[in-house]
């Protein structure tokens, strides 16, 4: 597979590690901001080539596991009454809401669908008329120009029986509250490629000045990771602070235009409750009064979201980087994919279930 | 051979399955004589007994599956060739000869006659390719609503070939593991079709009998043939899971050795799933005694449908009970059972 092959080159890999462990010389702790990084480095066995001088923490660049809980319940009650076919992507189905997931009100009888396309969700709308169909959009600015691309097909055809709901956050934001945490102890960024790819690099120019932190925007495949790590050490050990694309093959510094204007189209920032790691001032995305009729929101009447009430998960901690899966005292004994006491455990890119998946690498190696 | 896929359909007075084909009179006459007997007759079943009387050899392998796809058809088959197959292959697993099948359908009210008789004569081309007869079973209707147009079991028994000794205790370590093909066609295939996931490709379902090729496997490498096990539901990852739980032993896997169509790979890095523990219908992993590997890889990679057979890795002693992968970049990683069925991910 072109594009694809070339990052997984054993030789390759082996020659960055090897730069690595030379450049290093003190302790450094690195955040990657997104899920798919994180489960790449785990699944891949990188964290184990690395040196010990670096700590890789795992960021909040994982959509399931910061959508509020009182939102998926809200998910779930829409999905049970008679008249809705809730879509979904299908990594949100096994999240537990505050009695059940959706793969359980699925079982109880709802019409709950795995789609990969919220566009496809439209063409469901037309095909049941006396249906409401419900696309449950979340995500991080990656998602959010399809999800918005939807409302504007279902606008122009003038399809009356959809809309979504939006759980849409941003992640510059969330990077500036992680870095002004008086805990934190991030020294740099892995910059999530993908969602650069949507919204460019400008952003994190004054996150990188104002909290002096590298931000390196990175790839998913092993050899991205490991240049991407590289080039954060290299800025790390000659304590410069600039931001770096790793990612140059899918990047371009302003992002996908049309992409940018498709999201402002249909989203407006608003302020943002993150689950685990509470209120984000202006990290997440709202529909916008124009297409209010596309606002399951609005349409359902729903009011605002039930607050999250504290349990044993600490999923905040992680996804700020203070602790690791591992040293949450429920992690593989209380919590476990079957019966999860958080998201990151069941979510395909939440650092708790990559550990678990693939954890045991810690005891045989 | 007679290929029933150029058979008409015979001219039935209805189109749709009714309640009434299941009631057991004279509609289910109806179908049974003109829609199975005909097609699937044979000595036993002509007798149109409840049950039937057979004769066999000493040792006996029995198995029984059920198969519920969705969509009931698809590239490279469908859910009457799965049917026979899946059974089939479950009894050539326990290094028997398959020799009869029960079948036994459960029809939505509604379903198309056109779709039932399609059904029928897959069953019947894959029971004579396999050479097994179909000699007992039922057929029940639900309401609208309460099924998924077809549901299909079948069981069936084999007599096991003397000179086989497939069981987990004879594994050993330092066996080799081998894989009889590319891992994952069938799947992607079912999930290329539904609805929202759609995509084109010219991926097929690699359904079919495993039964000859593992009889002349069995006729050369007798008990050194350690353990047989068709990479069905759960896929490569699932199979070798059962093997390290239940000898304690561990398996070491290499990624690079495991084939995998570049159609299938690519659909799997898009769908955001891991090929290892998508299902397959026609694929086999085999455990077998160090010494015989290479000469049971070429043996294997001479039966047409098996030229891309490898051996994927070996057995040890350690850790107890795992996994382990050796990922394409060199890194290790325990692969572990999966909670569930995989659900595609967001981004």
């Amino acid at each position: 597979m072109k594009f694809i092959t070339e990052f997984r080159d054993p030789e390759l890999v082996e020659k960055y590690v090897k730069e690595i462990k030379n450049r290093v010389t003190k302790p450094w702790t690195i955040m990657e901001i997104c899920g798919g990084q994180t489960h790449s480095l785990v699944k891949n066995g990188i964290l184990r080539m690395l040196p010990e001088e670096i700590s890789m923490v795992h960021g909040p660049g994982c959509p399931v596991c910061v959508t509020p809980i009182g939102i998926i319940d809200e998910a779930i009650l829409l999905s049970l009454k008679s008249n809705v076919i809730l879509c979904s992507f299908g990594d949100m189905l096994r999240v537990p809401g505050t009695s059940k997931s959706l793969l359980e009100a699925k079982a109880e009888g709802a019409d709950v669908r795995i789609l990969y396309s919220p566009l496809e969700a439209v063409e469901i709308a037309k095909k049941n008329p006396v249906k409401e169909i419900v696309f449950f959009a979340v995500g991080f600015e990656t998602t959010a120009p399809a999800n918005a691309m939807s409302v504007i097909s279902a606008y122009k055809q003038g399809v009356t029986n959809y809309s979504i709901l939006a759980s849409h956050v941003l992640v510059p934001p969330a990077m500036e509250a992680i870095l002004g945490d008086p805990e934190n102890k991030i020294d740099a960024f892995l910059a999530a490629g993908h969602v650069c790819t949507i919204m460019g690099i400008d952003l994190y120019y004054p996150i990188a000045e104002k909290y002096q932190t590298p931000i390196v925007v990175t790839g998913f495949e092993p050899v991205d990771l490991l240049q991407g790590i590289l080039m954060a050490i290299i800025q790390l050990e000659n304590g410069s602070y600039l931001v770096e694309n790793q990612y140059a093959r899918c990047v371009q510094a302003e992002g996908n235009p049309k992409a940018i204007e498709t999201i402002n189209e249909v989203f407006e920032i608003s302020d943002r409750s993150w689950r685990g790691i509470g209120e984000i001032p202006l990290s997440g995305l709202d529909v916008r009064a124009k297409y209010e009729n596309y606002n399951a929101r609005l349409k359902f009447g729903l009011g605002t979201p039930k607050a999250e009430t504290a349990n044993e998960c600490i999923s905040g901690e992680i996804m700020k980087g203070l602790k690791k899966p591992f040293q949450c005292p429920h992690f593989g004994v209380k919590c476990k994919p079957e019966h999860p006491l958080g998201a990151p455990m069941v979510s395909s890119e939440g650092a708790c279930a990559a550990y678990f998946q693939y954890q045991n690498v810690l005891e045989f190696n | 051979m007679k290929n029933w896929g150029e058979c008409p359909m015979p001219k039935f007075d209805f189109d749709i399955i009714t309640m009434g084909h299941g009631s057991g009179g004279l509609l289910t006459q109806k179908l049974l004589q003109s829609g199975v007997f005909n097609i699937l007759k044979n000595d036993k079943l002509d007798q149109q007994h409840d049950g039937a009387i057979l004769e066999i050899g000493n040792k006996i392998a029995m198995s029984t599956d059920s198969y519920v796809v969705s969509p009931i058809f698809f590239p490279g088959g469908n859910i009457g060739d799965l049917a026979v197959n899946g059974t089939v292959n479950d009894l050539a697993m326990c290094g028997a000869i398959p020799k009869y099948l029960s079948l036994a359908f459960i029809l939505e009210e509604g379903f198309l006659m056109t779709e039932f008789w399609k059904i029928m004569v897959s069953i019947k081309n894959a029971a004579d390719k396999a050479g097994v007869q179909i000699v007992t079973g039922d057929t029940k209707v639900v309401d609208k609503g309460k099924g998924d147009k077809i549901f299909i079991n079948t069981s069936g028994i084999g007599e096991v070939n003397s000179k086989a000794n497939i069981h987990h205790k004879n594994i050993n370590e330092g066996d080799k593991i081998i894989i009889s093909g590319p891992v994952a066609a069938h799947g992607i295939t079912i999930l290329s079709l539904r609805e929202g996931l759609e995509f084109e490709s010219d991926i097929e379902s690699d359904t079919k009998n495993l039964n000859y090729v593992t009889q002349s496997l069995i006729e050369e490498f007798g008990e050194k043939v350690h353990f047989l096990r068709d990479a069905t539901r759960g896929g490569l990852a699932t199979v070798l899971n059962e093997v390290s739980s239940i000898t304690n032993l561990s398996i070491y896997i290499d990624e690079k050795a495991i084939p995998i169509d570049e159609q299938v790979e690519g659909a799997c890095e898009m769908l955001g799933l891991d090929p290892l523990y998508v299902a397959n219908e026609g694929l086999f992993v085999t455990i077998v005694a160090r010494e015989i590997a290479e000469n049971y890889l070429e043996l294997l990679k001479f039966n047409i449908g098996f030229e891309n057979a490898s051996i994927i890795g070996e057995v040890q002693n350690t850790p107890a009970g795992k996994v382990i992968l050796k990922s394409k970049i060199g890194g290790n990683r325990i692969l572990n059972y999966l909670t569930g069925e995989q659900l595609p991910r967001i981004c």
